[in-house]
């Protein structure tokens, strides 16, 4: 039998506000097998983006457990947990969030910079990577001179820098117009046919359907949980 | 690529950092200048006391050097005594007067010292001889330009004056064997030196055998300290002061000079540390997000902190270089104004460039561009990341 790469156990996540609690994840159990390509949909403020912020080691549950790999996540102290979301995990935001300072290949490099990647190392790693995201004629072009789509692709690129074992993208298409975004969710169905587990917060049913599961999340839980056909 | 993040950051607002930069340097400036100014003074009147090696000033008791017209009898024994004090070396008398040029429509009154020109620390001749024979003089360039003398030309002295019978006593014609230039007097100060006998001569019985001073010459491995107790023991009649002495009774009377200067300079670096503080708070906060996805993709505190204190560090060091210049061109302007202030020293100036307090003065900015990168940096390397980036969706 085969392990899980994600397993999340009785996952609640409360935020304090003015007074009272928020219960934003409420008992969220789930498992994430190797090679998965996951999607988390459901109304806005159900806690997808909390969930997947919690498995990705930016957020500490208020109780339960996250294993990632083999590593206890939701116990690390804040050092242990900067590293392993260096090397572990991949993120893509919705609003992508490049460094506007720094050219498309700069961006790319900077995780790898960060995890003292030698300096003609990183630049190969982020030709191949712009390469394979489709843009290595865009690579010394800054955010600004770069389409939406354009950047979000730069963003996968970025998250793939340091070998991550699963890639977390909340909301990846939400600020991309129909074309773009459908070039967004061919990349993440080719980085999941290459080996790559996704996990994916959407609105997006077009990206929810290209997903392999869909989990579906109301008012902090899980509520339906369904593979979908795998496509030829 | 910390380094690299951090000049780009500045260069994203070129207005903004250059005109912070400004700011740093005016401040950098005016804190050289303050340093400059605490220290200046004193440096500079140590120096002024040290040249030609005299260590201890003599003086008649309970008075500092010219401070009064008092003057020392019997001038010949204490040179004696003091040269018979272990570690003396030498001993240079001098007795100051006024002196009356005459010959011209209007006489011309001028400052002059009776010294001995084998030991005299007075004065740097310039041109000429020394005033080798007793009816020779050195004057100053002011002297000679008031009486429109040259080296050679002979000058009609006298040293009294009764405004009753408008008489001058004690005149002499003296021989102007040189120029000179007085170094505890001003450029503009008419002066002239001749020997200690001609001057004591000419005042006749009130100022024979007198000095008004003496300067004292100890041995290199001699504490002047010593020398100077000694020489107070064997002569109850006079106060001797070692330069230390004097530079830190002219401290107490500076005092004022270098608590404005202190406050002055303080002021300018709690302006420069909360110009820097300023401009990297609005960077920083202008910059939440991306900081708050810097760390969502695994950049450590740490390197957050060290890149935004660098962009501190940048404005504050670019900021205190350009300042050193500035404030280097501004203390050369103000020393000329008040260096004009009448009587004053020439040799006495009031900024004075020491480089280890210059730079100590600049690396304490510097190091304000630090602690001012510090604190706005680690509050926000340390903001929660999921409630940043949801906050700054939602912006």
């Amino acid at each position: 039998m085969t392990t899980p790469l994600i397993s999340a156990h009785e996952v609640h996540r409360d935020y304090p506000l003015s007074g009272s609690a928020v219960h934003a994840v409420r008992g969220v159990s789930l498992d994430v097998m190797p090679g998965e390509y996951v999607a988390i949909v459901g109304p806005s403020g159900c806690g997808k983006s909390t969930l997947l912020n919690l498995l990705g080691a930016i957020d500490r549950p208020t109780t339960g457990s996250i294993t990632i790999d083999g590593t206890a996540v939701s116990a690390l102290p804040d050092r242990d947990a900067t590293k392993f979301r260096l090397m572990s995990v991949g993120f893509v935001f919705q609003r992508f969030y490049l460094l506007p300072v720094l050219t498309a290949r700069e961006n790319v490099e900077l995780p790898m910079a960060e995890a003292k990647v030698s300096v003609a190392d990183r630049r190969a790693r982020a030709r191949e990577l712009l390469g394979y995201v489709g843009l290595a004629e865009r690579s010394e072009h800054r955010p600004s001179e770069l389409s939406g789509g354009e950047q979000q692709r730069v963003a996968i690129a970025r998250a793939l820098a340091n070998r991550p074992t699963v890639l977390l993208a909340d909301e990846p298409t939400g600020e991309l117009d129909a074309k773009t975004g459908s070039d967004v969710i061919a990349l993440f169905d080719r980085l999941n046919r290459d080996g790559m587990t996704i996990l994916v917060v959407t609105h997006d049913e077009k990206l929810a359907g290209a997903a392999r599961r869909v989990v579906h999340m109301l008012d902090g839980r899980v509520v339906r949980d369904e593979p979908l056909l795998r496509r030829a | 690529m910390r380094l690299q993040l951090a000049i780009l950051s500045l260069r994203r607002h070129v207005s903004r950092t250059l005109l912070a930069m400004l700011g740093v340097t005016v401040s950098a400036a005016m804190l050289l200048d303050m340093v400059m100014l605490a220290t200046g003074m004193r440096e500079s009147f140590s120096s002024l006391l040290g040249r030609n090696g005299f260590t201890i000033r003599v003086s008649p008791r309970g008075t500092l050097p010219f401070d009064s017209e008092a003057t020392i009898a019997r001038a010949g024994d204490a040179i004696a005594q003091m040269k018979a004090v272990a570690g003396v070396t030498a001993v240079a008398p001098v007795l100051g007067t006024t002196i009356h040029a005459l010959g011209s429509a209007e006489p011309v009154t001028a400052f002059a010292l009776g010294i001995d020109p084998a030991v005299q620390g007075d004065y740097e001749l310039l041109s000429g001889a020394e005033p080798a024979a007793g009816d020779a003089l050195v004057a100053s360039d002011a002297l000679l330009r008031a009486t429109s003398k040259a080296v050679g030309d002979t000058l009609d002295v006298a040293i009294g004056f009764d405004p009753q019978l408008r008489t001058y006593a004690g005149r002499r014609r003296l021989v102007i064997s040189g120029r000179a230039r007085f170094l505890y007097l001003s450029e503009t100060d008419r002066a002239a030196a001749m020997q200690l006998a001609t001057v004591q001569a000419m005042g006749g019985t009130q100022r024979a055998d007198r000095a008004s001073l003496f300067m004292v010459r100890t041995a290199p491995n001699v504490d002047p300290e010593q020398a100077r107790a000694a020489i107070e023991r064997a002569l109850p009649r006079v106060t001797a002061l070692s330069t230390a002495g004097a530079v830190a009774e002219a401290e107490k009377r500076l005092s004022y000079f270098r608590q404005l200067a202190f406050i002055l300079g303080a002021v300018s670096l709690g302006v420069g540390f909360l110009l820097v503080t300023t401009i990297v708070t609005v960077s920083v906060n202008e910059r939440i997000g991306e900081i708050a996805v810097m760390r969502a993709i695994g950049v450590s505190r740490l390197h957050i902190v060290q890149q935004i204190v660098i962009e501190g560090i940048g404005l504050s060091l670019a900021g205190a270089v350009s300042g050193l210049l500035l404030g280097l061109v501004t203390a050369r302007y103000l020393n000329s104004i008040l260096s004009a202030f009448p009587g004053l020293p020439d040799a006495i100036d009031f900024f004075l460039f020491q480089p280890s307090a210059a730079f100590r003065a600049l690396g304490l900015l510097v190091a304000s561009g630090i602690a001012a990168g510090v604190y706005p940096s680690w509050r926000a390397a340390s903001l929660p990341i999921s409630t940043t980036l949801r906050e700054e969706a939602v912006g």
